[in-house]
């Protein structure tokens, strides 16, 4: 079983061989996850990865075709009641009534979790309270701007402090302002001991908020790790060199003691990147040349790989694996 | 399961009635439409063809039964206009009772539609109608109105859960007009075509409507059609509940 070391007993969410198509087409196919207590799980994909799918099936909305999904110590399909009780949903629309207003929405959702009259009110002022959404007066949600509204549902998702919160896209559609505030809220949770599933498209918004990320395509998992495991299995460092003069750009790939095969050249930027193995060998290699060269730079430096690079070389592979086996 | 069943039915009930509170133009136009129906066919258009005696007598007990069916469009929108929107995946994430959205939704429907009766009933009133019949008829005549709504209501919620969008809402509703036309409700059957007459007395608007007449003692009413009145709407329920319970737990087949 792959559950990535995690202890049984402290997982949160465990995903087995889980399969769901839509009239032929596979969405999921064969996707493992697991992911312990107290953490953020980044599921990255690109769009019809099968993320949403995942979502809908780990929140009882869905029901798989084949596998075995537990989550907080439940198993989705037998025993969906007790799933819903303990999990909160962020979906990728605003799951709210749209003619009412916040604490009306609040209030109506804590009554249907039983929490009873009394306690729904408290409630809701407690997280009107928490996410800035006490002067909505009686405004209708429909009036609320992208970002208000998202945190509106993140607060309906949170009415009962659920063992397992998903959030599907938090942050899809919402300009910088609102993705700034949905993360603020998400890292505010966290702290305070949530476990999150989140999906995203943006490789920035999983290295920012997750502590594990499973990198999602065609329905399956392909790699699986922290942000920082993922990018050394990637080729690890890069050297990035800013030429002065971009018309240099050829010669300098030329004569720069670097991995022609695996050398990137944007002209926009004047910039040569390389993947390197020794750092300071690297550096100090690229320095000597270019001095000897008379090449000028404006800047060199060394980093760690984007996501964004780590994810085109995972699907990259991915392809080829394919384009190797093309009858699976 | 059960436990719940009733204060989740109430919340989604509240729910409705909050949009009411919300938006009470909806309400209103809702309202006063049957009765504008009512004044235009009284006024304007109606010649009561075929009927013996006032045809105000006749068409009011038609116009009733005519604003129950009506009625499947409303209940139709609301049911898309929800499932359009998330929040219908909010519900289906919570550990509430099953069916409390649909049944939240035909509570306030059955009450905006006694609202409605009631208002019609004091407009025909005020045109002259008077009804001769003991109370309890009256309450049986108005009974079976409601019966035939709740027939209605399923079949609407049935029906939206199918179509699943508000854009096909208006496929419906260019089929329920000359559907709602086809009955006795705004003239006699004798007055059509064989074939035509023959098609409108089974339309079991027909039969509520001439049930009604019947309780009520207007002309249009015989004897012996309350039981058909009570019967068909138990029929179309029979049907399009179950129908429309089912697709509403299995929606996650979409």
């Amino acid at each position: 079983m792959e559950s990535g070391g995690v202890a049984v007993a402290d997982t949160a969410v465990i995903v087995e061989g889980v399969r769901k198509a839509y009239g032929g087409t596979p969405a999921l196919d064969g996707l493992d996850l697991a992911f312990a207590r107290g953490t953020v799980h980044g599921v990255l994909g690109p769009n019809g990865a099968g993320k949403t799918t995942l979502v809908r099936i780990l929140s009882t909305l869905l029901r798989p075709d084949a596998g075995r999904i537990e989550v907080a110590g439940h198993d989705v399909v037998a025993e969906a009641r007790e799933v819903r009780r303990r999990i909160g949903l962020l979906g990728q629309h605003a799951a709210l009534d749209e003619q009412l207003g916040g604490r009306q929405n609040l209030e109506m959702f804590g009554r249907l979790y039983h929490l009873g009259a009394r306690h729904a009110r408290v409630r809701a002022g407690v997280l009107l309270e928490r996410f800035g959404l006490t002067d909505t007066g009686r405004k209708p949600v429909r009036a609320y701007s992208g970002g208000m509204r998202r945190r509106l549902d993140l607060a309906a998702s949170l009415i009962r402090d659920p063992d397992v919160l998903f959030l599907d896209e938090p942050t899809t559609g919402l300009d910088p302002r609102g993705r700034a505030e949905v993360w603020a809220s998400v890292r505010s949770l966290v702290g305070g001991g949530t476990t999150v599933l989140l999906t995203t498209q943006y490789l920035e918004e999983a290295d920012q908020l997750a502590d594990r990320i499973s990198v999602v395509a065609s329905g399956r998992v392909i790699a699986d790790g922290t942000a920082d495991e993922l990018k050394a299995a990637t080729g690890g460092d890069r050297i990035d060199v800013v030429l002065r003069d971009a018309g240099q750009l050829g010669a300098a790939v030329a004569l720069l003691p670097l991995p022609k095969s695996e050398v990137t050249v944007d002209p926009d930027r004047r910039l040569i990147s390389a993947p390197v193995t020794d750092r300071m060998a690297a550096l100090s290699g690229v320095v000597r040349a270019l001095e000897e060269a008379c090449v000028e730079a404006e800047d060199i430096a060394l980093r760690r790989p984007t996501l964004d690079e780590v994810f085109l070389h995972l699907t990259a592979d991915r392809a080829e694996e394919a384009a190797w086996a093309p009858t699976r | 399961m059960g436990t719940y069943a009733l204060t989740d039915s109430w919340t989604m009930t509240r729910r409705e009635l909050a949009h009411w509170a919300r938006q009470p133009g909806r309400l209103v136009v809702g309202l006063v439409f049957p009765v504008m129906l009512l004044l235009m066919f009284a006024y304007l258009i109606g010649g009561g063809r075929g009927v013996s005696g006032p045809y105000r007598d006749y068409l009011i007990p038609g116009m009733l039964a005519l604003t129950m069916a009506f009625g499947l469009e409303g209940t139709m929108l609301a049911v898309t206009q929800d499932l359009d929107k998330g929040v219908i995946d909010r519900f289906r994430s919570l550990p509430m009772a099953n069916g409390a959205v649909l049944v939240g939704r035909s509570a306030a429907d059955m009450l905006q539609s006694a609202l409605g009766l009631a208002i019609l009933v004091g407009v025909g009133y005020t045109l002259g109608w008077r009804v001769h019949a003991s109370p309890g008829a009256f309450l049986g005549a108005m009974g079976l109105l409601l019966l035939l709504r709740f027939a209605m209501l399923w079949i609407g919620i049935h029906l939206a859960l199918v179509a699943g969008r508000p854009e096909l809402v208006q496929a419906v509703q260019i089929l329920v007009w000359p559907v709602g036309f086809l009955s006795n409700a705004l003239a006699a059957p004798a007055s059509m075509p064989d074939w035509l007459g023959t098609a409108v007395e089974w339309n079991p608007m027909s039969r509520t409507a001439t049930a009604v007449r019947e309780l009520l003692g207007g002309p249009g009413g015989e004897p012996g059609h309350v039981w058909a009145a009570v019967l068909w709407p138990l029929a179309l329920l029979a049907v399009f509940f179950p129908l429309a319970v089912r697709r509403f737990a299995r929606m996650d087949r979409q």
